[in-house]
């Protein structure tokens, strides 16, 4: 194996800024981590700014990611990567900040800093895995749960008259951002539309713009319980019904 | 605002959140994060109308814990940065202070003290001490600095981001609402004219250089044996720097019969007393932890070695005298606590406790 690698004749197709060695990735099969982290990887490896890099990850399953990137890495405590990376943003502003992070780690227990972040225009990317559900607490109901879905803590289903409606967060960020912001949410379904999305988030941050936003839809067969067709089915069928792919916000284009 | 130089040295007249700021000033810190709250607001006021001048940063954050964990980010990329907070604050940057802790992480934290468990009483207490020395799901891997004149504060200060670069536990200046209101003659100084030299800071994460190896910061470990390492090592690394940062005073220990131990703006207190009971030819001694973590364990069972008496005295209800009794177990001396959570005590207090022995 080793020989092939060395004289060229297998060379696994990952982006350059991945760490060839912590590979294969510590995600469950089927889990949409790994895809949302090519996307991430081939943009990063597509601007040339591996070194000006520095990755943010959240407690929850996107912190399998710690050493995931050939990148200066960070891994924090659950909701707590956008400060971090907003903290080393304000203190040297020549860094690229990335903040990587689940649902509940930015619509829940984090979401004071996703919201005064947008509002502040804090000029980091944050790239969300909405998948649904807490993954690594076992299938919990997170902000994200659709109506109706089963997950352990709603498990006869999420009562929107008990717990309201699932949480739209490129809408709220959106909302709320001073202009300069790029907020998309995109889909682990569209992987090229994703990566476009992704790219421009690290564009926006590099040119200074404002915050940049964008979730990801993103797929849990291991907590869902589902095969890889039922779970492809609720990614590109329940999950786009609800949660509307595509961009938010983009900066206007400075006059010459 | 009055312009001060910190050219040379400079007597001055000052609250001691002015003069916390203006420490930080001359410790060369980079970026202050804060969020607000009583009775610690007016190290944000003069740091955010000092900051632009000197080139400095702040910001303003959504809460405490926003405070904390974007100091830890500034840290991260070897910036000199701090926060500043009390009570409710206190427990809501715990958690970004532990994480300071595992992760070595050189944070500075200043603390002024107030009533609580509470809002409205914000003026003053000794509450914190405990909060501030072992809060956290953690070992209490830090260094704690407990002040009590506005020289002190100071001092100590530019002290906490020195021992915090050289060591990497995170530090506290552990103030309260009195310090921190009260307003009292000093001389502020350059560290670097007096000779005391600022440790240097270097980026963790973050540095631009062509062909960098890349680094992974991480708090999460696989398995409980890998966790009990890493504790282990960092307890290790404290031990070794107890002793050489412990600090303490003490005054007229030697043949002392009774020990008056405070620390903090009590410790005045304590000082006024000792004065008073010494002219009338009493053999008292005084006896104050500058270091509340690490604590001056010996250096307190050898100042009371004479001692029939302690008289512990605090603005808590025995957080202080819980770590003396921790470090006197088994020594034949008696304590008689002064327990007042919350109000300060006087010298004429102390005096009247010492006569009722």
């Amino acid at each position: 194996m080793q020989e092939l690698k060395e004289n060229n004749h297998l060379q696994p197709a990952m982006p350059a800024c991945w760490n060839e060695e912590t590979k294969p990735h510590k995600f469950c099969p089927g889990c949409g981590h790994g895809i949302i982290l090519k996307a991430l990887g081939e943009a990063i490896d597509e601007l040339g700014v591996k070194d000006q890099v520095v990755f943010g990850c959240d407690i929850g399953c996107s912190l399998l990611s710690w050493d995931f990137f050939a990148t200066d890495s960070v891994q924090t405590h659950h909701g707590r990567t956008t400060p971090v990376i907003t903290g080393m943003k304000r203190a040297n502003r020549d860094i690229v900040g990335i903040a990587y992070m689940g649902d509940g780690g930015g619509y829940a227990i984090g979401s004071q800093h996703l919201f005064n972040a947008a509002v502040r225009g804090e000029k980091i990317t944050i790239i969300l895995c909405n998948n649904c559900n807490y993954g690594m607490t076992g299938g919990q109901m997170a902000p994200t749960t659709l109506p109706g879905m089963k997950t352990e803590t709603s498990p006869y289903g999420r009562d929107v008259e008990e717990t309201g409606y699932p949480t739209k967060g490129p809408e709220m960020v959106a909302a709320v951002a001073p202009e300069g912001a790029y907020v998309a949410r995109g889909t682990i379904a569209n992987v090229r539309q994703l990566k476009g999305f992704i790219k421009k988030a690290l564009e926006n941050q590099i040119a200074g713009n404002g915050i940049s936003f964008v979730e990801c839809l993103s797929s849990c067969p291991t907590n869902w319980r589902t095969n890889a067709k039922k779970t492809w089915e609720f990614v590109e069928k329940e999950m786009a019904q609800y949660f509307k792919v595509g961009e938010l916000r983009t900066p206007q284009v400075k006059e010459g | 605002m009055a312009e001060v130089s910190l050219q040379g040295e400079q007597r001055v007249f000052m609250t001691g959140n002015e003069v916390v700021a203006w420490a930080a000033l001359a410790a060369k810190v980079d970026i202050m994060y804060g969020y607000p709250i009583t009775p610690q607001n007016e190290i944000m006021h003069y740091w955010t109308r000092l900051a632009p001048k000197y080139g400095k940063r702040f910001l303003q954050t959504e809460d405490e814990i926003s405070a904390g964990f974007t100091m830890l980010g500034g840290v991260m990329t070897g910036r000199k940065a701090f926060t500043a907070t009390a009570g409710p604050g206190n427990v809501l940057m715990q958690e970004s202070a532990v994480m300071a802790e595992m992760m070595r992480l050189p944070a500075v934290f200043v603390i002024q003290q107030r009533g609580g468990p509470s809002t409205a009483t914000v003026i003053y207490a000794q509450q914190e001490t405990t909060l501030t020395a072992f809060g956290g799901n953690g070992e209490g891997h830090r260094i704690v600095y407990s002040t009590s004149t506005h020289q002190e504060l100071f001092d100590y200060t530019i002290k906490a981001f020195n021992a915090a670069w050289t060591y990497r536990f995170p530090t506290f200046v552990l103030g309260d609402g009195y310090q921190a209101k009260m307003r009292e003659p000093l001389t502020i100084y350059d560290p670097g004219e007096k000779g005391l030299e600022l440790v240097p800071t270097e980026p963790m994460v973050g540095e631009n250089k062509p062909g960098k190896q890349f680094k992974y910061l991480r708090n999460t470990y696989n398995t409980e044996d890998e966790l009990y390492e890493v504790v282990m090592d960092n307890q290790r690394d404290w031990d070794a720097m107890a002793p050489k940062v412990v600090e303490w005073s003490e005054k007229g220990c030697e043949d002392a019969d009774i020990v008056l131990v405070t620390h903090g703006v009590v410790s005045r207190a304590a000082l006024g007393a000792y004065d008073l009971l010494r002219a009338q030819g009493k053999k008292v001694g005084v006896f104050r932890p500058i270091t509340i973590r690490p604590f001056p364990d010996k250096q307190l069972l050898a100042a009371v070695q004479k001692a029939k008496k302690l008289l512990v005295a605090e603005s808590a209800y025995g957080q202080l005298l819980k770590l003396v009794q921790g470090a006197l177990y088994g020594a034949p001396v008696e304590i008689v606590p002064v327990l007042r959570p919350g109000i300060g005590i006087t010298t004429e207090e102390l005096v009247e406790e010492y006569n009722k022995l």
